[in-house]
């Protein structure tokens, strides 16, 4: 089981979470050229290793967060709230 | 190569079985070859086998970072169908299907394809009305299908719960009766000794960590027991394909998730066909050791782990006793984890990538392991002559960005991160 550590919550059961996929990913200037959306919506880098990601705590305080969490093994390295950086301090 | 027979298998008896020779050398990589595949699972081992048979390229090596069949090939629940709607999907499934049904006489080597059928439950009516329609899909494809009825499921199914008082209804389910299960160790076997005896090198434990480019074209791969000039790679890693295609600088519509299967204590025999239900999200067949053997959904996380955590086999557990009630009294013996290559729309992907001389076959999603001859035959082709197979032309990586993607409900989910 993974204790996902919410930025407002503290740790908590990762059943209470949803997943939201890559937290890198910039939304391109509305008059970007096609390249850059496609580039966006569909291409990752599928990192293994440390990733930085998306999660939601819906059975929980309901906000959306960051958490860097490594691939491989699953561990958890830091959470940061959305608009927060994560800067590898533990969480 | 010896042919197994009757004959042989009498000839080895008298020798207490300790005389079969080896069913595919190990040899160390030469300097150069014409063709090297990235992989040594099904996908791999089946490319490097049409490479030879059907177009004559023998120069061939499959490297393999493990063993042969370590993979994904050994981890997922052995079911086999082609029961899918939309025509790319459909035709693609169904040369595999075709293949499977003659692949122990192809290769020599008995994979036990068991046509015991594959049944999809419905539970709404909107589900009925989609199963009709894929049904007449299937069957304007020649692909054979048939509705079922409660009352004819009850019949064949004693032990499922076809009462109305059930969890999730069943209202029917759409029968494809030349689905089944293949021995998912033999394929990985059958197609590395068949290879083998071609003049394909299967080399083991030997990584590729680099791939070496000039010009915008391969030149070589470089690996952990030396470098391999070579002018044509085809990848089939998946789980990892994203890794292996950054070796090339190509980036994939692919994330990496971790799906979980599991497996009961053995039992007598008590289900004679495989049955799925897509509303729960469950499948479960019974293995010839008597094994129940089941699996659901993604764990949905990133992940290259290949081990899960446990509210996945929770569902999938809750999926089968609402299903099943009377296996509520059965234990779990084990569950493991194997990595997705999860595409942004469900589908895979097989054919030419941005570099000159560089193919791969991956992107399977859910449903890698009934593709893999079909896989296997089309990659070759591609390899063969630079250029897609009527049969794999719509799974390109370009498909992404030029509006062409096939997604299909009941063609295997597509990644949350959509």
């Amino acid at each position: 089981m993974m204790l996902i550590p919410c930025p407002y919550c503290g740790p908590r059961n990762q059943v209470e979470f949803t997943y939201g996929g890559d937290a890198t990913l910039r939304r391109p200037a509305v008059d970007a050229p096609p390249s850059s959306w496609i580039d966006y919506v569909y291409l990752r880098d599928n990192a293994c290793g440390p990733h930085d990601e998306l999660w939601y705590h819906g059975a929980g305080c309901r906000s959306w967060f960051k958490l860097r969490r490594d691939t491989r093994t699953h561990d958890i390295i830091a959470s940061a709230a959305a608009g927060e950086p994560l800067d590898g301090a533990r969480p | 190569m010896t042919r197994y027979s009757i004959a042989s298998l009498v000839r080895n008896a008298v020798g207490g079985h300790r005389h079969w020779p080896r069913a595919w050398r190990s040899p160390n990589p030469r300097r150069s070859y014409d063709v090297v595949v990235i992989g040594g699972g099904g996908h791999g081992l089946a490319t490097a086998y049409y490479l030879a048979k059907e177009h004559g390229i023998r120069d061939v090596a499959v490297l393999e970072k493990g063993w042969i069949g370590g993979g994904n090939t050994g981890r997922n629940t052995t079911i086999v169908r082609s029961n899918y709607h939309l025509d790319p999907n459909a035709h693609f499934y169904e040369l595999s299907l075709k293949l499977w049904e003659r692949l122990s006489q192809e290769l020599n080597f008995n994979v036990m394809y068991s046509a015991r059928g594959v049944l999809n439950l419905v539970h709404s009516p909107a589900d009925v009305d989609a199963a009709m329609r894929r049904g007449n899909a299937m069957r304007l494809n020649g692909i054979d299908a048939q509705f079922l009825t409660r009352e004819e499921i009850a019949r064949r199914i004693p032990n499922l719960d076809c009462s109305s008082r059930a969890r999730f209804p069943i209202l029917g389910g759409l029968l494809q009766p030349r689905g089944g299960t293949v021995r998912h160790d033999a394929v990985a076997w059958g197609y590395a000794r068949a290879a083998d005896a071609l003049g394909v090198d299967i080399i083991e434990r030997c990584e590729v960590t680099g791939i070496d480019i000039e010009r915008g074209a391969v030149t070589g791969v470089r690996t952990t027991r030396g470098d391999i000039a070579t002018r044509r790679v085809g990848v089939a890693v998946a789980g990892n394909s994203s890794r292996v295609a950054a070796m090339a600088g190509v980036r994939l519509p692919i994330e990496s998730h971790v799906l979980q299967a599991m497996v009961s204590e053995p039992l007598k025999p008590v289900l004679d066909t495989v049955v799925t239900s897509g509303a729960v999200h469950f499948y479960i067949s019974q293995s010839d050791k008597g094994e129940l053997v089941m699996g659901g959904d993604l764990d949905f996380y990133n992940s290259y782990a290949q081990r899960g955590n446990l509210p996945a086999v929770e569902n999938v557990v809750a999926a089968c006793l609402a299903l099943f009630p009377s296996f509520g009294r059965l234990r779990m013996m084990r569950s493991w984890g194997g990595i997705m290559d999860m595409t942004m729309d469900g589908s895979p992907i097989i054919g030419k990538l941005p570099v000159g001389g560089l193919t791969m076959t991956g992107g399977w999603c859910y449903g890698g392991f009934k593709a893999t001859p079909a896989s296997g035959w089309v990659h070759a082709w591609t390899i063969a002559r630079d250029a897609a197979h009527p049969l794999n032309a719509a799974f390109t990586l370009e498909r992404f960005a030029e509006g062409r993607t096939l997604d299909e409900k009941g063609a295997g989910p597509v990644p949350w991160a959509h």
